[in-house]
């Protein structure tokens, strides 16, 4: 359990290096010079070389690097090329905003898709079951962004029920802030419900026609019991698998459905950021979002040793 | 499996987690501006500012949201485009047109409580040409010496007489500084105006709120929010469900019609300094061939171009010169569209058979139009590939640093640009003409008659030159509740004034 526990460490630890390497060349390669935008259309080229001066662009690439990384380490880093405010504070208030779209989008997620995705399953030789079959194919092939305008169109412009866009701090307003929240989560949420569904359906049509199953009821149990004592906890593996997937494809999804609602998320700050060639801050977003990626797959292994107890004994 | 009701440790999880997401938002930057007080204002733009210092950063977003407002100037321009006394409550010019004798008002102060002197006015002046990084103060090098009086009389002396220095006087680059506040001008503004940054949430928002002791009229709203979005119509349906009470910019002018049979709304449009110019390549390539440039000009049907791509609203100009600037006129005649003539043209000047690189920024009119321009240029015969550059980054470099192109699509929005954009050998547009540099010269010395003629004169040549097409003025269009009162319906000057907005 701890050599497997330690091995996952040290993966997480290099995946974060190769991906700070990538991150850095990417943007090292990207066309466009942060002086020159910063200075604009008539800035002079002594100008603008005076600028990259005092970015440290004129320094060589690996000085960038490691400058770069000590002041991600030491949580200071730097200030923004563009607006020169501090990065920091930008990038905790940017980040908290996109955590709550994202964790509340994730839950709506697997409240709606567990036991829909569990019904399909067990029913799906009924006209019921083949019913949310159609549904969640139809969820599937409507993007976050569109379910976005959608909701817009018919709940704020349309019944002017909720606001059409902005983000109020829960402290601040609560109840405008979980009214301003509900439609932007829920265009992440039902999107990815649908993908989940799917998943939870064949995961838990697999675990039916398992014999362990067959033997619990044959001892009596009714088809419900038998598959929430036996069944559930073998259907959790794959599901599991497939919401730390979903989970990157929803902080993806929230740079589109940020710009749809204007909320000032991490989304919006990549985008703004790579349009300005705010380089330092793009670097320091992509790095975020490669962290959150990869911390959940890391979660994900952990999960998999408190599930399976298979996986613990073979490892000890 | 546990039944005894106790939290888990994977809801205690959950739950530590949420507790301290909550915990931290406290401080997380809030968007709330659904709350329109009736003391307060929320107004929506497209272009956020990068910082808040114009001296060192390009851009119309800075001074769109600070000149007049925070910072203020000794002149400033009025709807109409003329001179107005605003720290200068007069002015008086020498007879040899070369010094200007400013009186200062008495009781300005900046917002970090330093009293407003001719110290400060003589400080911000010469700070132009020691410490900007931008061209435009090469616009303060005609001055030649300032000496401040009294506190309140400013003496400025220029090199030689200058039509065009108490023009620019009324931009940016004459925004008066504090001697004691120019430290922190990307993220701390200083000046004298009626209102005073309060906040700037990054990628949302700017409050501006009232300045107690302001020297002026005490403007009406307590607070103006400027809330920047990047989607018109996430733009327009704030407007519907009230987050904001104007559209300080509309960028889908198709989409005007959900707010015009509607009496909860008005519709202002009035006129800009935008120019909407296709930019030719007079330095190199296909369109260095004169005979080319004018085929392109032919080819244009602009009023058919304006009504797809713009919805029909704007003005077909012809020139560099909107009509709010003295020396207007309309040019349109000059190369009305005749698409037999501009095929002709094409022959006769050997560029047949090239392919035009027609490369546009990724904006809302450039993309809208270049489709129609290619459309039409290749009904008369021309090849033309069609590339967008991401803006601002990319164009910047590949077209306008570089003028890596043969066409381009942009909005030159700067007010009073002939000369930055034509009468400069090495800016992106290569047009190369003594005479009509001289003919700019000759109208900034002269009398204000003498101007007026010399620049009507300079427009011309420049337009039979053809070197660009002007395809439209950009119309100021706003959209606001009905009880929304003062919006300035044109667009002149570089900064959207709010000190006269008030509510019925």
């Amino acid at each position: 359990m701890i050599v497997r526990l330690v091995q996952r460490i040290g993966i997480l630890l290099a995946s974060l290096a190769v991906s700070s390497v990538l991150v850095f060349a990417f943007m090292a390669v990207l066309p466009g010079d942060p002086a020159r935008v910063a200075l604009g259309t008539s800035a002079s080229d002594s100008a603008v070389a005076q600028l990259r001066e005092q970015f440290g662009l004129d320094r060589p690439l690996v000085a960038q690097y490691l400058h770069w990384i000590h002041g991600l380490l030491t949580f200071d880093p730097g200030n923004s090329y563009i607006s020169q405010a501090p990065i920091g504070p930008q990038l905790a208030d940017r980040l908290q905003v996109t955590l709550w779209l994202v964790g509340t989008g994730m839950v709506i997620a697997c409240v709606l898709a567990l036991p829909m995705g569990t019904l399909m399953a067990v029913r799906h030789r009924k006209p019921s079951g083949l019913v949310l079959s159609a549904l969640s194919q139809v969820g599937v092939a409507i993007p976050a962004f569109l379910a976005g305008i959608l909701l817009i169109t018919v709940f704020a412009v349309g019944l002017g029920w909720l606001p059409a866009n902005g983000w109020t701090p829960p402290v601040q307003d609560p109840v405008l802030f979980l009214k301003q929240l509900l439609m932007p989560a829920l265009s992440l949420g039902i999107v990815q419900a649908a993908v989940l569904t799917r998943y939870v359906r064949s995961a838990v049509l697999d675990v039916l026609r398992e014999d362990y199953l067959r033997t619990a009821r044959a001892k009596g149990l009714r088809p419900t019991r038998a598959l929430l004592r036996h069944g559930l906890r073998n259907a959790a593996v794959p599901v599991v698998t497939v919401l730390a997937l979903q989970l990157a494809t929803l902080l993806v999804g929230s740079v589109v459905i940020e710009r749809v609602f204007v909320i000032p998320g991490l989304g919006s700050l990549l985008l703004d950021s790579v349009a300005n060639r705010d380089l330092i801050v793009v670097q320091d977003v992509v790095m975020i979002i490669a962290m959150a990626v990869l911390l959940v797959n890391f979660l994900v292994d952990l999960v998999y040793l408190l599930i399976d107890p298979r996986l613990r004994g073979g490892a000890s | 499996m546990r039944h005894d009701g106790r939290p888990t440790r994977g809801t205690g999880a959950v739950a530590a987690t949420l507790a301290c997401l909550l915990l931290a938002s406290c401080s997380a930057g809030s968007t709330a501006t659904g709350s329109t007080g009736k003391n307060s204002l929320n107004i929506g733009l497209t272009a956020e500012p990068a910082n808040f210092d114009f001296t060192r950063t390009e851009g119309a977003a800075i001074p769109q949201a600070l000149l007049y407002n925070v910072y203020e100037t000794l002149v400033k321009l009025d709807q109409s485009g003329k001179i107005r006394p605003q720290l200068a409550t007069s002015w008086s010019l020498s007879k040899d047109r070369r010094t200007y004798t400013f009186h200062l008002v008495k009781n300005a102060t900046f917002s970090n409580g330093a009293r407003f002197t001719a110290e400060d006015a003589k400080f911000s002046i010469e700070r132009v040409t020691t410490d900007w990084t931008l061209v435009q103060k090469t616009q303060m090098d005609v001055v030649d010496a300032v000496r401040a009086v009294s506190p309140t009389e400013l003496e400025v002396t220029l090199k030689r007489p200058s039509n065009d220095w108490l023009y620019r006087m009324t931009t940016r680059v004459g925004a008066m500084f504090s001697r004691t506040g120019v430290g922190k001008l990307a993220t701390e503004p200083v000046g004298t105006g009626p209102y005073a940054v309060k906040n700037w949430n990054r990628g949302d928002s700017i409050t501006l709120a009232r300045r107690h002791g302001y020297w002026g009229r005490t403007p009406h709203f307590a607070s103006v929010t400027l809330k920047y979005f990047k989607d018109p119509t996430a733009m327009n349906n704030a407007l519907l469900t009230g987050t904001i009470n104007v559209i300080g910019q509309m960028q889908s002018p198709e989409s005007l019609y959900r707010f015009q049979n509607n009496s909860k709304y008005k519709v202002i449009e009035g006129t800009t300094n935008g120019e909407v110019v296709l930019s030719l390549n007079n330095g190199s390539g296909p369109m260095k061939n004169r005979k080319a440039r004018q085929a392109v000009r032919y080819a244009i049907d602009h009023k058919a171009l304006m009504d797809t791509c713009w919805a029909g609203r704007g003005k077909l100009i012809g020139s560099m010169v909107p009509p709010t600037d003295p020396w207007y006129q309309n040019l349109t005649d000059l190369y009305r569209y005749d698409r037999d003539k501009a095929k002709k043209l094409l022959e006769e000047s050997g560029e047949a058979g090239r392919t035009l690189r027609l490369r546009i920024p990724t904006l809302p009119y450039a993309t809208a139009c270049g489709t129609v321009v290619k459309s039409q240029l290749e009904q008369a015969g021309f090849k033309v590939k069609l590339d967008q550059l991401e803006f601002p980054a990319a164009w910047l470099t590949t077209v306008f640093k570089n003028a890596d192109y043969d066409m381009s699509i942009i909005g030159h929005v700067e007010p009073r640009d002939m000369q930055t954009v034509f009468g400069n050998e090495k800016s992106y547009i290569r047009y190369d003409n003594p005479e009509f540099r001289a003919l700019l010269a000759k109208a900034d010395q002269g009398t204000r008659e003498q101007q007026i003629t010399d620049m009507r004169a300079a427009a011309r040549l420049v337009s039979k030159d053809a070197a660009a097409d002007w395809l439209f003025l950009l119309p100021n269009l706003m959209v606001a509740d009905e009880d929304i009162t003062g919006l300035p319906v044109n667009s002149v000057s570089e900064s959207l004034d709010l000190t006269g907005l008030g509510r019925s």
